[in-house]
């Protein structure tokens, strides 16, 4: 067998068996069983003990909401003015400049939202301090924060009748600590032995075999890899993130990246049907998540690998695949299942650039990206697939005529309708944000900004549609890769999809969590012959049917002038 | 919200302290037991540094083994790919130049044996790597500018060539720095 594709096996076949103990590991973590990790409790005291903290203090819904946010909001205080006066901090080795107020903006609410869209370019764009001190705390502690919005949902499942949900700075410190943390060290170290830099000395300058002088960025790199990876951020080091050799030096680099961005996700799932005792829910989730992931993965990796059918024309060799864009130690077999998983999960890294692939990649891309709930990223994936579950609740019942209910509590009309406009969330922000930008570059293509919008497009054409298109989307799912051919560091773009990445991010959090804290302070329903099960196959076949006709209703047209239009082109 | 706020805040210091301080210190501690001490990997010829072994650079001289087009010119203090879509009809000239500057240098090829990578641009701009079969296509022409026989450099790509993980997972892969200070070395 072609060893592309086994290696692409094995990564994912790896990641399923770390995830199972992960996930078991995670479950002991929030119920408060003994671990090993408790050796850190005086530190998480300490903490504690600093912050003026109470961890034991009981909170319902709304006050998990209110401290989350609170803390967001603090974040991005410090990232916004850190990031703006980052040239008169300390830790500057390259003499990077400050960044401009909308890029500040933009940098510090994506870095805060768990997507990184990056409208600078690491090597140029920042210094090693708000690298490490802005953008890499922010990375955990975003990840953090989806983490924790889930597990309140998870105790909201667990009981019966329950309006205390536990404590959020307890669950958010301990998903750092014992977590996020203990695995970033692993990942960086791993990286660190395949030659992934990690010490603080700044630009080298060497003499070439050819004679060229060249100047090569370094820095500490490897712990920013690692959490970029396991909190489903995505934001690079360097600008050409894990396609650039220091930050993914090698196949077993590769490896460990993909293992790295998907593994919570997926312990997420199988921690549901731990917490909570239903293995089978979570069993069906699983499967469903991942039937879907192969419907866009098998696309991908047959576009990318049969190559470019333009260049194929010219009647050259293509035993490789499309290369454009792409590295050869990764293949375009790999580098199509990391654009799969990075674009299903929240990711956004990625190891060959997107808008150099095929356009049914493209396509499959940006689906990912608008279900955003297949693995998701960390935390948030199954809270928005936990909205998809309400939704399909509320048809089944209509179906079948009966109240509808979930994990034994009614499911009534306010329930409904946040879910419902949590759904609707999403195809208008990325429609009328997509026609937004487009509408610019039509009438004003001569606008005084830093660039034109007529000069936006690194592609004419269908193409250059689908990278507006996948600009938002990205910033939406919270997603942060992009067609990076895109025009995209000025006023307009930083600014609306800096509000795009706001609202994207936060009311798919605050809803399912809403949701989950009212159903749970509901009386508790035994379960009869006359309940809908949750956990049959038919219903997880109704809640794919239900993912899939929501999502083409919403974007078909838009695909369609997009990646669909340059594939009949393309392949005439 | 205000009660809130001060727990955040100090919370929010503590938490940079350990996550933005503590830890790349530690890794940059462990990172000294690793090759290159954590300043990355480098290549050395006749006592002198001339590269870093995951970084490619440039090769356009006929007596050395080419590495691929890069979108940045092997800038390393940058790093980026094309973004030029599949269709693109000035990307598609671009590849047709190459394909043409190729041929001129490597009058023994024929064009349906050129492989894609060597007329596409990575996405890093700065990929070291070749696979077996794009150094194999320059063996003539190198093998010319430097009047040693083919079979020579033949088995130099060989054994510059790093199978598989395992030898079944990923892609072989030959380091195009490595591979050309071998060259020089050869005499």
């Amino acid at each position: 067998m072609n060893t592309e594709i086994l290696g692409v096996i094995a990564t994912y076949g790896l990641t399923l068996l770390l995830a199972w103990p992960l996930a078991r590991y995670i479950v002991k973590v929030f119920r408060g069983d003994k671990v090993w990790s408790d050796f850190l409790l005086p530190i998480e005291k300490l903490f504690y003990k600093i912050s003026g903290i109470n961890p034991k203090e009981e909170m319902d819904w709304k006050q998990h909401m209110k401290a989350l946010l609170t803390i967001n909001l603090v974040w991005f205080v410090y990232a916004f003015f850190a990031l703006l006066f980052q040239d008169k901090l300390p830790l500057n080795p390259d003499g990077n400049p400050g960044q401009s107020p909308d890029l500040a903006f933009n940098s510090a609410i994506s870095f805060l939202v768990n997507c990184n869209l990056q409208h600078y370019s690491g090597e140029t764009g920042v210094t090693y301090f708000t690298q490490l001190f802005v953008l890499a705390f922010l990375q955990f502690v975003s990840a953090a924060t989806g983490i924790a919005a889930l597990i309140v949902v998870f105790k909201a499942f667990k009981d019966k009748t329950v309006t205390q949900l536990g404590n959020f700075w307890e669950i958010f410190l301990k998903t750092i600590t014992r977590i996020l943390l203990p695995l970033s060290i692993v990942i960086a170290v791993i990286l660190i032995f395949n030659g992934s830099p990690a010490s603080f000395a700044g630009k080298d300058t060497i003499v070439t075999l050819q004679g060229d002088t060249v100047n090569v960025s370094r820095g500490p790199a490897a712990g920013f890899i690692a959490i970029k990876h396991l909190g489903t951020n995505g934001g690079g080091w360097f600008g050409a993130n894990s396609a650039h050799p220091f930050e993914n030096p090698n196949y077993i680099g590769f490896i460990t990246e993909m293992v790295a961005q998907v593994v919570i996700p997926i312990a997420m799932v199988f921690a549901l049907g731990m917490f909570i005792q239903r293995r089978k829910f979570a069993t069906v989730i699983f499967a469903i998540m991942t039937i879907g992931m192969i419907c866009l993965l098998i696309p991908t990796m047959q576009a990318e690998m049969a190559g470019n059918p333009a260049l194929s024309h010219m009647g050259i060799q293509q035993l490789t695949g499309s290369m454009e864009g792409k590295e050869v130690r990764f293949g375009p077999a790999g580098t199509g299942y990391w654009s799969t998983v990075t674009t299903i999960i929240s990711t956004g890294s990625i190891c060959g650039f997107h808008d150099s692939m095929m356009p049914m990649t493209g396509l499959m891309q940006l689906l990912g990206m608008m279900l955003n709930c297949l693995y998701g990223g960390c935390g948030v994936g199954i809270l928005n697939y936990y909205i998809y579950i309400i939704i399909a609740v509320f048809i089944s019942g209509l179906m079948v005529g009966r109240t509808p209910e979930f994990m034994g509590h009614k499911l009534e009309a306010r329930e409904v309708k946040i879910a419902a406009l949590i759904t609707l969330l999403s195809p208008f922000l990325i429609l009328a944000g997509t026609a937004l930008a487009a509408y610019v570059l039509v009438h004003h293509p001569d606008a005084s900004w830093a660039v034109k919008p007529g000069a936006w497009l690194n592609n004419p054409g269908y193409h250059g549609f689908s990278e507006m298109l996948y600009e938002v989307t990205s910033a939406n799912a919270n997603n942060g890769s992009g067609y990076e051919g895109l025009g995209d560091n000025n006023v307009f773009w930083n600014v609306s999809t800096g509000f795009v990445l706001i609202l994207g991010r936060y009311l798919p959090i605050i809803g399912p969590v809403a949701i989950a804290g009212l159903m749970a302070k509901k009386k508790y329903i035994p379960e009869s012959a006359g309940t809908l099960r949750t956990d049959s196959v038919t219903f997880g076949v109704m809640t794919f049917a239900v993912i899939v006709i929501l999502n083409a209703l919403s974007y078909f047209p838009a695909l369609a002038l997009g990646p669909i239009a340059e594939y009949f082109s393309l392949y005439r | 919200m205000k009660k809130y706020l001060l727990p955040s805040i100090k919370l929010t210091i503590v938490l940079v302290v350990l996550l933005g301080g503590i830890y790349p210190l530690l890794l940059a501690g462990i990172a000294k037991m690793a090759p290159g001490e954590g300043d990355g990997v480098t290549v050395t010829h006749n006592g002198k540094v001339v590269g870093y072994e995951q970084i490619g650079q440039k090769f356009t001289e006929d007596k050395y083994f080419w590495s691929r087009p890069s979108a940045v010119d092997y800038n390393a203090a940058g790093s980026g790919g094309s973004n030029k879509a599949p269709g693109n009809e000035d990307y598609l000239k671009i590849v047709q130049e190459r394909i043409d500057t190729f041929l001129a240098h490597n009058p023994e090829v024929k064009k349906s044996e050129i492989p894609a990578e060597l007329v596409t641009a990575s996405a890093s701009g700065l990929d070291p790597h070749l696979s077996p079969a794009a150094a194999y296509i320059q063996v003539a022409r190198v093998a010319k500018a430097r009047s040693i026989s083919p079979e020579k450099i033949k088995q130099l790509v060989s054994d510059n060539t790093q199978p598989p993980v395992l030898g079944m997972l990923g892609t072989p892969t030959v380091n195009v720095l490595k591979l050309n200070v071998a060259l020089d070395e050869l005499k």
